[in-house]
C-alpha cells in the first residue's frame, strides 16, 4: 500500500540562527536539561530481585498446556502449534483416545508425549496462534533456570504443572474459553475477530489518510 | 617535624626526601580519587537519566570502585594470540606513565615562593621550579597519544586501528589551539611558569584571575583539552556504538583499567590547569589570599584548588552525558575551521595590547568580539550540503501515480 503523499511531511533541519551557531548556548541548554534531572531527581529503577517487575498480560514467557474442564490436557494433538513454531522447537507424539474409556469419551487424540525445549524456543508465541482450541499459553514467568539442558525439555507433566500453578494468578488470566475445549471446537460460537491492539478514536494514527502512517 | 625528617637522613639523599613523598602521596591520592571519580561519573550519570546507579556494594555503593578494582586485578589477563606482544604490553603503561608525568608540574596548594628541597617546607608540586611548566604540560601530554596509537596499531584490529588513526589526527588538530591558547596567558604574565601564572593572579586579586582577560582562550582551552584527552564529546577513538571499543577493543583486565587512570589522570590535569591558569589556583577573595597567614590558611589554600578543580571535573562529566559525540568531519572542523583561527586572533589581540600598552581590560571586549564574530561567520557560511527543495504536493502525487 503506498503512503498517501498528503502523509509525507519533509522535514528540514532549521537553519541555524546566530546565539545557536555559537554553540555555547546549546550547551548550556543542555547542561541545564540534565542538571535539572539530577536536581528533580525521581528514579524509575526497580530493585529487581527483590521487587518483581509488573509484567503484562500478554508478555510471552514460558509455556503451559491448559486442562479442559474435566482436568486433562486440552491439547488435541493436532501439531499446528509444532507447524507454525519458527524455531521448530516443539516435539508432539500423538495417541488415540482410548475409545473404552468413558473419561475420553468425546476426545479423538491426545498427545502422548509434549516436549518443548525452552532454550530454543525464542518466544514468539506463534504456538499459541496457532492452536486451535487454545490449549498451549504463554505465561508471565521469564526466570526460569536449570542446571541442564535436559532439564529445560518442559515435557507435558511440566508443562500442565505450569498451568496448576499459574491458571489463578491475576498476572496470567487463562486468556479464552475457560475450561472448554476452545472456539475451533464449537462451531456455533465462534468469535468475531479484532486487531490485536485497539486503537483509540483519538489517536493519531486513527487520523491518517493511510493505515498505519502516524501523521 | 618535616624538618627532622629531612635531617635523620644522610646528607646526599636530603633533596630527593620532599620529591619522593611528594610523589607517593601524589599518586596514591590520585589512585584513589581517580576511582572515586569513576564512581561519581556512573552515579552522575545515573541520575541523569533518572536511574540510581552502583547501590550494591557498601552503603550507596561507596565500595564499588573496591570491588571494581578487585575485579580488575583478578581478571585474567588475555594477550591474543595475533598482537605485538611487546608494544601491546608497553602501550597501556605509556598512556598512564605520560599522564601522571603531565602532574608533575601541575601545583597542587600553594607552593611556597621561596622554595628549597632541604628546609622542610611542603612543597605541593613534584617538580618546582620549571620555568617551562606549560611547554613541558604540552609536550608530555601529547605523548599520551603514543599510548593510544602504539595499543591500537599493536592490537592487530580493524576496530583498534582506526580508533588509533582517529586518535592522532585529533590530538594532532587540537594541540595547536591547545597551546595557542595559553600563548595569551605567557604573555601577559611573562612567564611560561604555573606556579608563576598562578601568583600573579593571586597577587592580583579577584579582578585579576586570567578569565576576565581570557575568556575566550578559557573556552579554546578547555575544549581542547577535552579533546586531547578523549572524552565525550570528543571520544571518537573509542566511539562504542561504531568502533566496539576503539583502541582499546583488545584490552582487558588491568591493561584496559590503566587506559581508564590514564583517561582519568588526564581529566583531573585538565581540570587543575583551567582552575590554576584561568581561575586564580587556590586564591579565593577574603579567605585565601597571599598575605594570609592564619592558622590552617594553607589547608584552606589547599581545599579552594581542590574545590575549584572538582568543579570543572563535574563540568567535564556532565558534559560528557549531555552533548551527543562530534561527527569526524565536524570535529576536524571545529579545530582547524573555528578555534586555531580564535586562537590565534586572541594571541594577536594580547600583543596589541601588550605594544601598545593599552588598558588590560580591553582584553574583555575583545574576546567578547572575537566571540560573536565567530558566530556571524557561523550564521552567515554556507552549508556543506545543499537544502533538498520541496517538491509541491500535487507534483508528487503525479509522480506516484507514474511509478505505478
Ligand atoms: S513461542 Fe514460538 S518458538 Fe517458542 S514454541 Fe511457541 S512457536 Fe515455537
Ligand atoms: S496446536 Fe494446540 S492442540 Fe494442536 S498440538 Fe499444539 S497445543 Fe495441541
Amino acid at each position: 500500500m503506498p503512503i498517501n503523499p498528503k502523509d509525507i511531511e519533509w522535514v528540514e533541519e532549521p537553519s541555524m540562527n546566530f546565539w545557536e551557531s555559537t554553540y555555547l548556548p546549546a550547551v548550556f541548554d543542555g547542561l541545564r536539561t540534565t542538571g535539572q534531572h539530577v536536581a528533580d531527581f525521581h528514579p524509575v529503577t526497580e530493585f529487581y530481585p527483590e521487587q518483581k517487575p509488573d509484567l503484562p498480560s500478554h508478555y510471552r514467557g514460558v509455556h503451559r498446556l491448559n486442562r479442559d474442564d474435566k482436568g486433562r490436557v486440552k491439547c488435541v494433538a493436532c501439531m499446528m502449534c509444532a507447524t507454525a513454531c519458527p524455531a521448530h522447537c516443539i516435539d508432539i507424539v500423538a495417541q488415540d483416545a482410548p475409545k473404552d474409556d468413558p473419561h475420553w469419551a468425546d476426545r479423538d487424540k491426545f498427545p502422548k508425549s509434549f516436549v518443548i525445549d525452552e532454550l530454543k524456543c525464542i518466544y514468539c508465541g506463534m504456538c499459541e496462534e496457532a492452536c486451535p482450541v487454545d490449549s498451549i499459553e504463554l505465561t508471565n514467568i521469564f526466570d526460569l533456570t536449570g542446571m541442564s539442558r535436559q532439564e529445560m525439555m518442559f515435557d507435558k507433566e511440566k508443562l500442565l504443572s505450569v498451568f496448576d500453578q499459574t491458571k489463578d494468578s491475576a498476572h496470567n488470566p487463562v486468556r479464552t474459553h475457560k475450561g472448554k475445549l476452545g472456539h475451533a471446537s464449537d462451531f456455533t460460537n465462534l468469535h468475531t475477530l479484532g486487531p490485536a491492539t485497539t486503537v483509540r478514536a483519538d489517536d493519531r494514527s486513527a487520523k491518517a489518510n493511510s493505515a498505519g502512517v502516524i501523521e | 617535624m618535616l624538618e627532622q625528617l629531612i635531617n635523620w637522613f644522610p646528607e646526599w639523599a636530603r633533596p630527593f626526601i620532599m620529591p619522593m613523598l611528594t610523589i607517593a602521596i601524589v599518586l596514591q591520592v590520585n589512585l584513589g580519587v581517580c576511582s572515586y571519580l569513576i564512581l561519581l561519573e556512573r552515579k552522575l550519570s545515573a541520575w541523569m537519566q533518572d536511574r540510581i546507579g552502583p547501590n550494591r556494594v557498601g552503603p550507596w555503593g561507596l565500595l564499588q570502585p573496591v570491588a571494581d578494582m578487585l575485579k580488575l586485578l583478578l581478571k585474567e589477563d588475555v594477550i591474543p594470540g595475533h598482537v605485538n606482544k611487546f608494544l601491546y604490553v608497553l602501550a597501556p603503561g605509556i598512556s598512564v606513565f605520560t599522564t601522571m608525568l603531565a602532574f608533575a608540574v601541575v601545583p597542587f596548594g600553594p607552593v611556597p615562593r621561596n622554595l628549597s628541597a632541604t628546609d622542610g617546607q611542603f612543597p605541593f608540586i613534584i617538580a618546582p621550579g620549571v620555568d617551562l611548566g606549560l611547554v613541558f604540560i604540552f609536550a608530555v601530554t601529547s605523548l599520551a597519544v603514543y599510548g593510544i596509537i602504539l595499543g591500537g596499531w599493536a592490537s592487530n584490529n580493524k576496530y583498534s586501528a582506526l580508533g588509533a588513526m582517529r586518535a592522532s589526527a585529533q590530538v594532532v588538530s587540537y594541540e595547536i589551539p591547545l597551546g595557542m591558547s595559553v600563548v595569551g596567558l605567557a604573555l601577559l604574565t611573562g612567564s611560561m611558569s604555573i606556579e608563576k601564572i598562578l601568583l600573579h593572579q593571586a597577587d592580583a586579586g579577584i579582578l585579576g584571575w586570567n578569565i576576565w582577560f581570557q575568556p575566550l582562550a578559557c573556552v579554546i582551552f578547555f575544549a581542547a583539552a577535552m579533546a586531547e584527552a578523549q572524552r565525550l564529546p570528543f571520544d571518537l577513538s573509542e566511539c562504542e556504538q561504531e568502533l566496539v571499543g576503539g583502541w582499546h577493543t583488545e584490552y582487558s583486565a588491568m591493561k584496559w583499567g590503566l587506559f581508564f587512570l590514564g583517561e582519568y589522570t588526564h581529566v583531573i590535569t585538565i581540570s587543575f590547569l583551567t582552575s590554576i591558569l584561568f581561575f586564580g589556583g587556590w586564591h579565593f577573595p577574603w579567605i585565601a589570599e597571599p598575605e594570609s597567614q592564619y592558622l590552617g590558611s594553607t589547608l584552606v589554600k589547599v581545599l579552594v584548588l581542590l574545590m575549584k578543580s572538582f568543579a570543572f571535573i563535574i563540568v567535564i562529566q556532565m558534559l560528557r552525558w549531555t552533548i551527543p559525540r562530534f561527527r569526524f568531519d565536524q570535529l576536524m572542523g571545529l579545530a582547524w575551521k573555528v578555534l586555531i583561527p580564535l586562537a590565534t586572533l586572541n594571541v594577536i589581540c594580547v600583543m596589541i595590547v601588550k605594544q601598545f600598552h593599552l588598558n588590560q581590560w580591553w582584553l574583555l571586549p575583545m574576546s567578547a568580539a572575537l566571540f560573536l564574530g565567530a558566530g556571524l561567520i557561523g550564521t552567515q557560511s554556507s552549508r556543506p550540503f545543499a537544502r533538498r527543495t520541496v517538491e509541491p504536493v500535487a507534483e508528487a502525487h503525479g509522480h506516484h501515480a507514474h511509478a505505478h
